[in-house]
């Protein structure tokens, strides 16, 4: 990423902290935090949707195929769509 | 034309917010403060006052609703009491954090416990380190005029923070006064609408009360911290102004009889005016006596202080509250830590008086002021008048 993340000094905060760049917050990669990555074993999956529903980040999208995949940059692994898999076509593993 | 008024100094604070025109205001109920937004909540139902009133469950939504009502542009009120500001307590700091100008009297009440509903500083002193402007009146008058110099303070360009008007519960709210009370003509002479250096909008996109995380805390906190400490240009410029055109000076500390003095006492708010009748007496029997009125606490006058005690010899700083297992009472500890590199300080004593409503009597600033003057006290801080 080429644009700077924080202002560099204290003079350079905008009043309140306030942000005036819509949906800033995409440019915060959570996917750092994560220690573990959620990983699709699409053989055993039904296409059911539930860990879509249930991500609490919003980072599972649908293919065009019909399956689904966590975006890494944001997923931050705490496995909540492992949990709620219940064909258990997620798997989570050591990132 | 100002017009001399006779009236109820709570009631004349909401008549002075009125002349402010305010576009919300949101408050909840608690004695002693009550009657200010009650006489604004009949203000607006009268029709005298294009405003939405919003009569929330509790004090937490009154402040939630100012703060929004603010970030969305509005000139906002709100005023509050004792428990009542405990219960908005989480909703304090994130005003000035958002730079918002909302504007608040505090009636000064004890907090609980044991329950009381009388005066003392011990509510403000909760929230004096939270990032708002806080004010001190000792009168009726000095209630209405800051009231209306809040709003051009914390809305200025320079300053966007929220204002806290204290005024002594019962001693100032439910007190009958005579009072100049400004007119409408005036009022919109001196303060013109707020003009928000952002408004939520949803054609102009702002984030406002993000989060701040390790990378940035920092750098936030140092940017309110200097905002406020810078708002004291403003303010005095705004004194000055409202000199010029009502008359009225106002200064961080207001010396009276001062200059000349040895023993010089300190105090806060509506005791102001009863040491002053102590200093007269005491004058009459011999002594160099002079009195300071603390009338703007935050920021703290650091340096306006250091100048009004060049000479003294003796310092009484008078205080309302107790911070308990403290080194000192509240302002007796920022007193002595602004003195402490001046190595002309004079000693200083502090004796806590009032708490919960107990009279303040010019008898008992005589007996502190003589007890000051002959010795050293033994402990830091001594409450006066405790039985025992």
């Amino acid at each position: 990423m080429t644009e700077k993340k924080w202002p560099e000094t204290w003079q350079n905060v905008n009043p309140g902290l306030m942000i005036f760049k819509p949906a800033s917050s995409r440019s915060y990669l959570t996917g750092g935090w994560r220690a573990q990555k959620p990983v699709y074993d699409n053989t055993k999956c039904i296409k059911c949707g539930v860990c879509y529903l249930f991500c609490p980040e919003a980072c599972i999208t649908e293919d065009a195929e019909g399956f689904f995949t966590a975006d890494l940059n944001y997923c931050k692994g705490c496995g909540i769509c492992y949990h709620e898999c219940w064909p258990r076509a997620i798997k989570m593993v050591e990132d | 034309m100002s017009k001399r008024i006779g009236m109820e100094i709570a009631m004349a604070a909401a008549e002075a917010v009125a002349l402010c025109r305010p576009d919300v205001i949101a408050a909840y109920p608690i004695t002693p403060n009550t009657h200010i937004p009650e006489h604004l909540a009949e203000i607006v139902a009268d029709g005298h006052l294009d405003c939405e009133y919003i009569a929330v469950e509790s004090e937490h939504s009154a402040l939630s609703a100012c703060t929004g009502a603010s970030a969305a542009g509005a000139r906002v009120f709100t005023a509050t009491s004792s428990q009542g500001l405990l219960y908005m307590y989480e909703i304090v700091p994130i005003v000035p954090s958002m730079r918002l100008p909302v504007i608040m009297c505090l009636g000064n009440r004890a907090i609980s416990g044991p329950i009381n509903i009388w005066n003392d500083h011990s509510d403000y002193m909760c929230v004096r380190d939270l990032g708002w402007i806080s004010m001190f009146a000792s009168n009726g008058q000095e209630t209405i005029d800051m009231c209306i110099q809040a709003f051009k303070i914390g809305e200025h360009a320079d300053v966007m923070l929220p204002v806290l008007v204290n005024l002594d519960g019962f001693q100032l709210t439910h007190v009958v006064e005579a009072m100049m009370m400004p007119d409408q003509e005036e009022v919109d002479k001196f303060l013109p609408p707020r003009k928000p250096f952002a408004a939520i909008h949803p054609d102009n996109v702002v984030s406002m009360g993000t989060l701040g995380l390790p990378d940035i805390y920092n750098e936030a906190k140092k940017a309110n911290d200097e905002a406020l400490i810078n708002s004291k240009k403003v303010i005095l410029e705004v004194w000055k102004e409202w000199e010029k055109m009502f008359g009225r000076k106002y200064e961080p500390i207001m010396s009276y009889k001062a200059k000349d003095a040895d023993v010089v006492m300190l105090t806060m708010g509506s005791m102001g005016e009863t040491a002053q009748v102590a200093i007269d007496e005491l004058r009459k029997e011999g002594f160099k006596a002079g009195l300071l009125d603390l009338k703007l606490y935050r920021p703290f006058p650091a340096d306006e202080l250091k100048k009004a005690l060049k000479g003294v010899k003796n310092l009484i700083v008078i205080d309302r509250a107790v911070m308990s297992g403290g080194a000192a009472a509240p302002v007796c500890a920022e007193v002595k830590s602004v003195m402490y590199d001046d190595p002309n300080r004079p000693v200083i004593t502090n004796d806590i008086i009032g708490l919960g409503g107990r009279d303040v009597r010019v008898e008992d600033f005589k007996k502190i002021f003589k007890k000051a003057a002959a010795a050293k006290p033994e402990r830091a801080y001594e409450i006066y008048g405790v039985r025992g």
